[in-house]
């Protein structure tokens, strides 16, 4: 059992090299999960976002089976998933029965490929909780790739996006290409999941590819405040974690998580507003 | 207000199934532009399917339908659509002005700056709903009428046409559906749109109607106001006794169940005949007067606003 010992060296542990990594890692996470976080509540698909990262965990553990990168694997399969939930339209992301059966399913699946290795048994914990403190420098460069090319999209597709993600049956009426727009929407979503999961893990990622846009809703009055509003928060749960997780024996993911959940918390007592 | 020569909509022997089930058939029409339609029937007669047919969104398994001189589906740009229950389950931050802004932006890929016309264009609207003053307000913040309200300015925002409405006034208190009412005659009096509106109840629609496609025994007609207005006829439609009856000052409204009628209002039924002379004395009134039922509504509006 580790003891509450508070380390008066965090300052040098948090600018040393060692988290460097981290840090950066948090800017490139809270980009992407601002973004799409938005979107992700506008379009009430919160648990089939929260279902990415489930249908990931077996990619997860199958890449670490064949000696492969963990963001590939997890990446390819909720891609897999995405696409398919995409493709049944919007309302099928609402369909909590299918996803639920599938995500547990899906977890199951990861267990199994995880029990086939030995080394896939030791990430599991990592792939489950997050390991931002592992993150390498080939890691963020594909992510910050992928926030690039996310960031352009968004601005490319933001208002047929945002259309249809606010009122679907207009949008459609109106010719907004909605299956399309479902489509990118969960193609994208399955990228960013890829991206903030090592920083959380599977488990926890709802806290902050969602709960920092649920935050930001409540306190801003446009889609592009609660955006940038939703980015800072998230990123100030991820350095706040790593800077406490510095200066005590907590695990990282632990503190981003309360973080993120404590300003949801305060900011929905606070406003008084009846959101989910 | 001029006459075009081509009606608004137009419906050739049109049938169409959802499912592999038939939902309604030999559906020949046509509404003429320039007017106030009712689509009345049962639940679950096709009043929704109706207006899929119209936007194109769901295709005939026979004949045809022409909307503002093209086939369904190809003039939706000229059209303004307001779904059931439209804006009620927005999850959002989206103010109403953000909102009724995507009605003229919401199609437009790439990137574009709002432009001070777009800009006019949706402050003009907001103010013509009757929303002026609560552009910044959320939509989750707003009353249901108020809503509604938000809901059709996103739909005139683009200068339809033709005004589809799905039940717009379901849910909606009385103050609010006489005033939502009156944005109808207002914009079908000041703009001449053609406007459709899907409804249960037609009480309140009466006085701007003039006409109704009324979906029965699986089959769209189409009939003017005198003869829409038969006892006999709303009977079959809905299934259960209804009766036409009218006040002294000559305000018509329909009841399922004559026991119930307050008071003082005549002999309770009325033939058709007598009941469309009725209905067009109020009706040439509504016209000739075009601000005297909107007096009374108008204050109402501000007084919607969510006190929470």
């Amino acid at each position: 059992m580790t003891t509450f010992t508070f380390n008066h060296d965090w300052w040098q542990l948090l600018t040393g090299s060692f988290m460097q990594n981290a840090l950066i890692a948090g800017v490139l996470i809270a980009l992407a999960a601002g973004a799409m976080g938005y979107f992700t509540i506008t379009r009430r698909s919160t648990f089939a976002a929260h279902a990415l990262a489930h249908i990931g965990l077996p990619g997860a553990t199958g890449a670490v089976l064949l000696g492969l990168p963990v963001s590939w694997g997890m990446g390819l399969f909720a891609l897999g998933g995405a696409l398919a939930i995409g493709a049944l339209g919007k309302r099928a992301s609402q369909r909590e029965i299918a996803t639920g059966t599938t995500l547990a399913f899906a977890t199951g699946l990861g267990l199994f490929f995880a029990r086939m290795s030995s080394s896939a048994t030791k990430q599991m914990q990592s792939i489950l909780f997050g390991s931002i403190l592992t993150i390498s420098r080939s890691e963020l460069l594909g992510f910050a790739i992928f926030d690039a090319v996310l960031l352009l999209i968004l601005a490319f597709a933001y208002r047929p996006l945002l259309f249809s993600s606010l009122n679907e049956q207009v949008a459609q009426a109106k010719g907004v290409p909605v299956r399309l727009m479902g489509l990118v929407y969960m193609a994208l979503m399955a990228g960013v999941i890829t991206v903030a999961t090592p920083a959380v893990g599977t488990l926890l990622v709802f806290a902050l590819v969602v709960t920092p846009s649920a935050t930001a809703i409540m306190m801003t009055r446009s889609p592009f405040s609660a955006m940038v509003c939703s980015a800072l928060l998230c990123l100030g749960s991820i350095w706040g974690g790593l800077a406490l997780a510095a200066m005590f024996p907590f695990p990282p993911s632990f503190i981003i998580v309360t973080i993120s959940s404590a300003l949801w918390l305060a900011v929905r007592l606070i406003t008084g507003r009846n959101q989910h | 207000m001029e006459k075009h020569a081509e009606p608004c909509i137009e419906f050739r022997n049109a049938a169409v199934q959802r499912g592999g089930r038939t939902i309604w058939s030999e559906g020949t029409f046509a509404i003429e532009r320039g007017t106030v339609t009712a689509i009345v029937g049962t639940n679950g007669a096709g009043k929704t399917t109706m207006i899929d047919v119209e936007l194109g969104l769901l295709p005939l398994c026979h004949g045809s339908v022409t909307v503002l001189g093209c086939p369904a589906g190809q003039s939706n740009s000229r059209i303004g659509y307001v779904p059931q229950n439209y804006m009620d389950d927005v999850d959002s931050n989206v103010t109403v002005s953000q909102s009724v802004l995507l009605g003229l932006t919401g199609t437009r890929f790439g990137f574009h700056r709002v432009t001070r016309q777009q800009k006019d264009a949706v402050a003009s609207i907001i103010e013509f709903v009757g929303l002026g003053g609560k552009e910044h307000m959320r939509l989750n913040e707003l009353s249901g009428g108020l809503r509604q309200r938000a809901a059709i300015a996103q739909a005139l925002v683009s200068h339809p046409d033709l005004l589809l409405l799905d039940e717009p006034l379901a849910n909606l208190d009385l103050a609010s559906q006489s005033a939502i009412v009156e944005l109808f005659a207002q914009l079908n009096r000041e703009w001449g749109m053609t406007i459709q509106i899907v409804s249960h109840d037609l009480n309140m629609l009466l006085p701007i109607l003039t006409g109704a496609v009324y979906l029965l025994d699986g089959h769209p007609h189409y009939s003017g106001m005198s003869t829409v207005l038969d006892s006999d006829l709303l009977t079959h439609l809905y299934g259960t006794k209804v009766e036409v009856v009218t006040t002294p000052q000559g305000d018509m409204f329909v009841t399922p169940n004559p026991d119930v009628e307050p008071a003082g209002h005549g002999d309770g039924t009325l033939d058709a005949s007598e009941a469309a002379t009725f209905f067009r004395q109020h009706y040439a009134y509504a016209h000739a007067h075009s601000s005297g039922t909107g007096a009374q509504t108008a204050g109402t509006a501000a007084h919607e606003a969510k006190e929470d």
